[in-house]
């Protein structure tokens, strides 16, 4: 914000939409969230000696022991590591930052009631830490296809925007939950509670065909995360482009659920001052 | 310093209200809440923190508040900061308002010296490039000398409180607010606040003060409002408030 240029006018009784006005916001606070985003990623391997190497051996560490587990059981599964772990990635990157938005704004909720900033920094911020994670998550990805032998095909070009997806789906979630999370601190362990329920529910590290006939339509189709973790893992792990309705449905459940998030968390953004 | 009536206002309230609503139990989850609202049983308490107030501050002005704890000084504040949406009424604010409330807010205590002044600077919604602009006045101003690339957690406590004042004042504010935080550090980081204080007084930037010190409100308000109960008891020059504050 530029103080000398231009007298900024405030008129509590003028004010118009709260979501565009938080969306302006955004963009005038621009370098505060490159500020949080780098604040979260430099404080979280400051003192740890292996540093951002961190971000590519959880998801590695965790492969290598679910493939021990379970290679033998799917072995339907071609490629299982590379199957398995383009499926985690993308799933620890929704865990991960939803649970910082939630995390975020409880942090932030103490600055809210000092200075004005636009409140939804905070999720904003977490969203951007998480794709920074996610980026670095590839390498192990990588490695571990080029490892087992599967081709990485030119189709990893569609992989930015199947992250952009992934990241306004988060968004949109982490909107939602966060303003919950104003109200009722519960919410955050609750949360936990459905993600592990959600995640079994999603075939990430078994294959989608060993879900009972009777029951697959209803946990493939109509759970969001199956779209979006499909549009991820099919142009890395199958070496193609999804298709055109893969890629529809997945982008319409991300938009929606962002402008939703967006939506209700600008109408009830005034409130949370007002709680004490 | 004369006040006449040409001085254009900065700051109007009008009618200005804020109401909070209390749940008559606490509920603290949202498992209870569900239950409490199947039941019929949420009830709220409302009360005004305040009530109609209305204010004209003209710019240059150095406009105090006082009253007890509770009398709603520091919501007042927060209504003028944005902070707060007032419940009813009109806010009308000309100019940035540069809140200066607990020195360090929002400091990292992992983060070098350097790297909290661009965080701290742009939660105060300065751009990078204007806080690179900057960044050798601020650490001078707050005397950090090697420590700016060591973690805030190496800081002495003063250091820390020199480093949150040199961010927040670093730039000639418009309306400047605050709230009981002056008396923080020793005798010559305290001398070195006073002159910069001193400074934006002669610059005319309009400044807004809450404090419990009747001394530092003869010393430096043009203008003083008592404010009681969520309502303005007294309006007018920093001795005739006071008279009557201490009288009611």
């Amino acid at each position: 914000m530029e103080v000398s240029e231009k007298t900024m006018i405030y008129d509590s009784a003028k004010r118009g939409s709260s979501a565009l006005e938080e969306l302006r916001g955004i963009f005038q606070y621009r370098d505060l969230i490159y500020q949080l985003v780098r604040r979260d990623i430099v404080t979280r391997y400051k003192r740890s000696v292996l540093g951002i190497a961190w971000t590519m051996l959880q998801p590695l560490g965790m492969m290598i022991v679910m493939t021990v587990v379970f290679s033998s059981l799917f072995q339907t599964v071609e490629g299982y590591p590379s199957y398995l772990l383009s499926g985690l990635i993308a799933w620890t990157f929704f865990a991960q930052t939803t649970t910082a938005a939630i995390h975020q704004i409880v942090w932030g909720g103490t600055l809210l009631h000092r200075i004005y900033l636009p409140r939804t920094s905070f999720a904003v911020s977490a969203i951007g830490t998480g794709v920074i994670n996610l980026m670095f998550s590839l390498v192990p990805l990588i490695a571990i296809m080029l490892i087992t032998g599967r081709p990485i095909q030119w189709s990893i070009i569609f992989v930015p925007i199947a992250m952009l997806l992934l990241a306004a789906f988060a968004l949109g979630v982490g909107l939602i939950l966060s303003t919950l999370a104003i109200y009722f601190p519960d919410v955050t362990e609750m949360y936990q509670i459905i993600l592990v329920a959600w995640m079994y529910l999603t075939p990430i590290i078994y294959p989608e065909e060993i879900l009972p006939e009777a029951y697959r339509f209803w946990v493939t189709n109509l759970n969001p995360m199956y779209h979006l973790i499909q549009i991820f893992r099919i142009p890395l792990y199958g070496g193609i482009l999804p298709s055109w309705t893969e890629v529809a449905i997945a982008s319409v459940i991300a938009v929606a659920t962002l402008i939703i998030g967006w939506l209700f968390f600008s109408k009830k953004a005034d409130e949370f001052t007002y709680q004490a | 310093m004369q006040l006449n009536d040409n001085t254009e206002t900065v700051i109007r309230l009008e009618n200005v209200s804020v109401r909070y609503r209390l749940p008559e139990e606490r509920i603290g989850t949202l498992k209870e809440y569900a239950i409490r609202v199947l039941q019929k049983r949420v009830r709220y308490n409302s009360f005004w923190a305040l009530h109609e107030i209305a204010i004209n501050i003209k710019k240059g002005e150095i406009f105090g508040f006082i009253g007890r704890n509770g009398a709603g000084k520091s919501t007042l504040l927060k209504v003028i900061s944005r902070v707060l949406v007032p419940t009813e009424g009109r806010v009308w604010i000309k100019g940035q308002v540069s809140p200066l409330l607990e020195l360090g807010a929002g400091f990292h205590p992992e983060l070098t010296g350097r790297e909290n002044v661009f965080l701290n600077g742009t939660l105060l919604g300065h751009s990078r490039r204007e806080i690179e602009d900057h960044l050798e006045e601020i650490t001078d101003f707050a005397e950090l000398g090697a420590f700016i690339d060591a973690p805030l957690r190496t800081f002495s406590s003063g250091m820390v409180a020199r480093l949150g004042f040199a961010v927040a004042t670093t730039w000639k504010p418009e309306i400047l607010i605050l709230d009981e935080v002056l008396s923080v550090g020793d005798e010559a980081f305290q001398l070195k606040c006073k002159n910069r204080m001193q400074g934006f007084r002669t610059e005319q930037v309009t400044s807004l003060l809450v404090t419990h010190s009747m001394q530092t409100v003869e010393a430096l308000c043009t203008r003083v409002a008592w404010i009681d109960h969520g309502i303005i008891k007294a309006t007018g020059t920093p001795d005739e408030v006071i008279k009557a504050y201490r009288q009611g």
